[in-house]
C-alpha cells in the first residue's frame, strides 16, 4: 500500500514538473479536461471476506479490463489519458467501507468508486459519493434504496437488486403454480429486503407464504427450518443465505429430504461460485435469477475467456458488470470530455446502450438504476455440465422494463 | 410431537460436535492449563484433510476417518513441542497471543490455497438417505454421526475414569505438581493428551465435511461457541464439557424451532446464568477459576 502511494505522488510529481517546465499545450489541456491529469477509478470491495469470491479481486479486474480496453479503442484521441485503478478491501463493514471511500474522494482524488457489496457498506458509500459530489457506481450490492430513499445525483446502481431478483424468481414460480412458499432468511438487511420483495410478488400472484424463519448470520445448521418446512409442506422453500450460508442450506435440503417431500428449493441470490461449491449434482434443477452468466452467449463468453486468462476462474455476474460500469463510465468521460463528475453525470443520464453484460440498456434518469434484462435460470443436470462454471441454463428473459421496479416515490433527484 | 423429537434429534447431532470439539479443549486446558484458539483451526483442517485427500488419491471417506486425525495430531505433536509447550510457565496473555495468532496463519493459509468458496464433498453411499424410526425419518448421515459422536464421548469418558492411564491423566490434569513427586512425568504426558485432543477436533472435522460447507472460516464461528460450553461445563471439567456442549445444542435448536429470535444468544445467556449460579461452571471446581 505505501509503494503504491509513493508511487502515485512520484508520477503526480512528474506532471506538476512537466507543466512547470511548460510541458506543452497537450500537457495543459489534459490538465484542464481531466482533474490532476489522470482519471482516477477506484474499487471498493471485500477482499477476503463472505463475498470475496464473487467480487474482490475479480471486480478489480473488471475494472482494469475495462481501463484496457477503452485505452485500446482511443488510443491518443482518449480524453483521460493516464488512468489510475486503485482497490479498497472494506471487509464487509460499513464503517470501514467509510473511512476506506473517503481516504480515496479526498486524499487520492478517486473520480469515481465502484463494486462496493453489501448493503450497508454501499449505503455508506453513497452518502460519501453525494458529499464529495463524484461518481458511484454500485454494481454488487442488492439494496434498492440505492435508488430508493438514499439515492442521490452521484450514485447508480448498476447490476441487480432485491427487486429484481423477486421479480424473476417469486413472480415467475407463482404464476408457474407454486403458491405455498416457505421463506428462510439469514436475519439483516438484504435477507429482510428479500424476504419483503419476495412476499410482494408472491401475494401478487395469488400465492401465499405460510411461514418465515429468520436465522443467524453467518450459519451452519438449518436443520430446524428444515424440520419446520416438513411439518408446513409448503410447495416451495426459498432460502435468501448467500456465500457458504447457502452451501449448507442446500447440503440440508438434499439430506433431510425436502426435495423427495415435493418441496420445491428457490434461492433468492445465486451465482456461479455458489453452484461451484455445493456441486451441480446437488444443485441441478434449482430456478433463480439472474442479470448475466458468463455461458448466455458468444460476446460474453469471448470476455469471459479473457477474464479466465487473467485470473484462471470464470467471472461472475458482478465482474460482468463491474467491467460494464467502467466502460460506460469512460465512455461518459469521453463525451463529456472531461472527469467532471457533473458533466458525467448528464451523460450517463437518459443514456441508452448495449454492452457485453447489459442487453436493452437504459440508464433511468429519475432514479440512476440501469434497468437491462434479466434471466431466469436453472442449473443445469450434472450430466450436461461441460466444464467448471458452466451451471446455467437459460428458462426465460425477462425484458428491461419488466425487469426492474418503477422509479420509487421516494427518490427525489430534483 | 414429531417436529419435537426431530428437533431433539438436531440438537443432539450439533451437541454431538461440541462435544467432540469441547472434549479436546477441555484435556488440553485440564493438562497443560493452555487455552487452545486454534481448536477451531483444527476442526477446519479436519474437514480439508478429507476434501483433499479425496481430491489427491480418491481416498473414501472411512479411510480419511482414520489417516486425517492421525496426521493432524502428528503435526499438533510438533506444534505442541516447539511452541505451546513453551506457553506453560508464562502469563495467559501470551497463550491467547500464540494460539490465535496461529489460528489465522492457519486460516489465512488454506484461504491462500483454496479461496473462501465451500468444497464440495460428498457423503459416503452407504450413508445416503433417511431411516425411519415410525412417524419419524431423519438423515442416515446425521444419524450415524449422532450415534458416532456419543459412542466416543463415553469411550473418552470410560478411558479418562476406567484406566490406569485415564487416573494419570486425570491426576495430572487436577493437581500437575502433586502427580510430579510421585515420579509421573507430566510433562511426557502432555504430548499424547494434546495428540488426543487435535485428533478428536479433527476427526469432528472429517465428518463434518459431508454435510456442512466446507471453507477456511469454518472454525472461527465455532470456536467461540465451543470456549461458552467449556465455560458453562466449567473450565477443565471432561464430563462437564460434554454435558454443556449437549445441553448448548439442544437449547440452540429448540430456541431455533420455538423462538429464532433468540437462537444466537441461548448459549450465551446459559453461560450468563450458569456462571452467575455456580462461578466455576456445571462442574468445575473453584480451583479451576482461578
Amino acid at each position: 500500500m505505501n509503494r503504491r502511494k509513493t508511487a502515485v505522488s512520484i508520477a503526480a510529481t512528474t506532471a506538476l514538473g512537466v507543466s512547470a517546465c511548460g510541458g506543452g499545450p497537450t500537457a495543459l489541456g489534459d490538465d484542464q479536461a481531466i482533474s490532476n491529469g489522470k482519471l482516477t477509478l477506484a474499487v471498493v470491495t471485500d477482499m477476503s471476506g463472505t463475498y470475496s469470491a464473487l467480487t474482490g479481486k475479480g471486480s478489480l479486474e473488471a475494472v482494469k479490463m475495462a481501463v484496457d480496453d477503452y485505452q485500446e479503442k482511443y488510443g491518443s484521441d482518449a480524453v483521460a489519458q493516464e488512468i489510475e485503478v486503485l482497490s479498497a478491501d472494506h471487509q464487509n463493514e460499513p464503517d470501514i467501507a467509510n473511512t476506506k471511500a473517503r481516504e480515496l474522494f479526498d486524499r487520492q482524488g478517486a473520480d469515481a468508486i465502484f463494486d462496493v457489496p453489501s448493503s450497508a457498506a454501499a449505503l455508506a458509500v453513497a452518502d460519501l459519493a453525494e458529499e464529495f459530489q463524484r461518481i458511484y457506481i454500485n454494481v454488487a450490492a442488492g439494496s434498492t434504496d440505492l435508488t430508493g430513499s438514499a439515492c442521490n445525483e452521484y450514485t447508480y446502481h448498476w447490476a441487480y437488486d432485491t427487486e429484481m431478483l423477486a421479480r424473476g424468481s417469486a413472480a415467475t414460480l407463482t404464476q408457474r403454480g407454486e403458491k405455498n412458499w416457505y421463506i428462510v432468511y439469514p436475519d439483516y438487511q438484504f435477507g429482510q429486503d428479500m424476504t419483503a420483495a419476495f412476499t410482494t410478488h408472491i401475494e401478487a400472484n395469488g400465492g401465499k407464504v405460510l411461514g418465515t424463519d429468520a436465522t443467524p448470520f453467518p450459519n451452519d445448521n438449518f436443520a430446524a427450518s428444515m424440520t419446520k418446512a416438513l411439518e408446513i409442506k409448503p410447495d416451495v422453500i426459498a432460502t435468501m443465505a448467500a456465500g457458504s450460508d447457502l452451501t449448507n442450506f442446500v447440503k440440508q435440503y438434499n439430506e433431510f429430504g425436502l426435495a423427495e417431500a415435493g418441496i420445491e428449493l428457490a434461492v433468492g441470490a445465486m451465482f456461479d461460485t455458489d453452484v461451484e461449491s455445493i456441486g451441480a449434482t446437488q444443485m441441478s434443477g434449482t430456478l433463480y435469477t439472474t442479470d448475466w452468466f458468463w455461458n448466455q452467449d458468444d460476446e460474453a463468453r469471448e470476455w469471459a475467456d479473457d477474464f479466465k486468462a487473467r485470473l484462471d476462474v470464470r467471472p461472475t455476474a458482478v465482474h460482468a458488470g463491474d467491467y460494464s460500469a467502467a466502460t460506460q463510465y469512460l465512455e461518459a468521460v469521453q463525451r463529456a470530455g472531461t472527469d467532471d463528475a457533473d458533466a458525467v453525470a448528464e451523460e450517463l443520464d437518459g443514456h441508452e446502450f448495449e454492452d457485453m453484460f447489459a442487453r436493452n440498456a437504459r440508464v433511468r434518469s429519475e432514479d440512476h438504476r440501469m434497468i437491462h434484462d434479466s434471466y431466469l435460470t436453472v442449473v443445469k443436470e450434472a450430466k450436461d455440465v461441460q466444464e467448471a462454471f458452466d451451471y446455467t441454463e437459460l428458462v426465460e428473459t425477462i425484458p428491461a422494463d419488466e425487469a426492474f421496479g418503477p422509479p420509487s416515490s421516494s427518490c427525489d433527484l430534483g | 410431537m414429531t417436529t419435537f423429537l426431530q428437533a431433539s434429534l438436531n440438537g443432539l447431532v450439533s451437541g454431538g460436535f461440541y462435544a467432540l470439539l469441547a472434549i479436546g479443549l477441555a484435556v488440553i486446558y485440564g493438562m497443560l492449563r493452555v487455552a487452545n484458539f486454534a481448536h477451531g483451526a483444527v476442526y477446519m483442517l479436519g474437514a480439508f484433510g478429507a476434501v483433499i485427500l479425496y481430491d489427491m488419491f480418491g481416498t473414501p471417506f472411512w479411510a480419511a476417518l482414520v489417516v486425517v486425525p492421525v496426521v493432524i495430531a502428528a503435526g499438533g505433536v510438533v506444534v505442541e513441542r516447539t511452541l505451546i509447550r513453551r506457553l506453560v510457565p508464562l502469563d495467559p496473555v501470551y497463550n491467547f497471543l500464540l494460539t490465535f495468532g496461529l489460528a489465522l496463519i492457519i486460516q489465512d493459509l488454506v484461504r491462500l490455497n483454496y479461496g473462501v468458496v465451500g468444497q464440495p464433498y460428498a457423503k459416503p453411499a452407504a450413508l445416503e438417505g433417511r431411516i425411519n424410526f415410525g412417524p419419524l425419518e431423519y438423515p442416515t448421515y446425521q444419524f450415524v454421526v449422532l450415534i458416532a459422536s456419543i459412542a466416543l464421548t463415553c469411550g473418552v469418558w470410560l478411558a479418562l475414569n476406567k484406566t490406569k492411564v485415564g487416573m494419570v491423566v486425570r491426576a495430572a490434569t487436577e493437581r500437575p505438581s502433586l502427580t510430579e513427586a510421585f515420579g509421573v512425568n507430566v510433562n511426557v504426558w502432555m504430548i499424547p493428551v494434546f495428540a488426543f485432543g487435535v485428533a478428536l477436533a479433527a476427526l469432528a472435522g472429517v465428518m463434518a465435511a459431508p454435510m456442512r460447507s466446507v471453507n477456511s472460516a469454518m472454525g472461527a464461528d465455532i470456536v467461540i461457541i465451543l470456549f461458552a460450553v467449556i465455560i458453562i461445563g466449567g473450565m477443565g471439567s471432561v464430563l462437564g464439557a460434554v454435558l454443556a456442549a449437549y445441553l448448548v445444542g439442544f437449547l440452540q435448536e429448540l430456541a431455533q424451532m420455538y423462538v429464532p429470535a433468540a437462537a444466537g444468544a441461548t448459549t450465551f445467556i446459559l453461560m450468563a446464568v450458569v456462571l452467575a449460579v455456580r462461578p466455576s461452571g456445571l462442574l468445575g471446581r473453584q480451583e479451576a477459576a482461578r
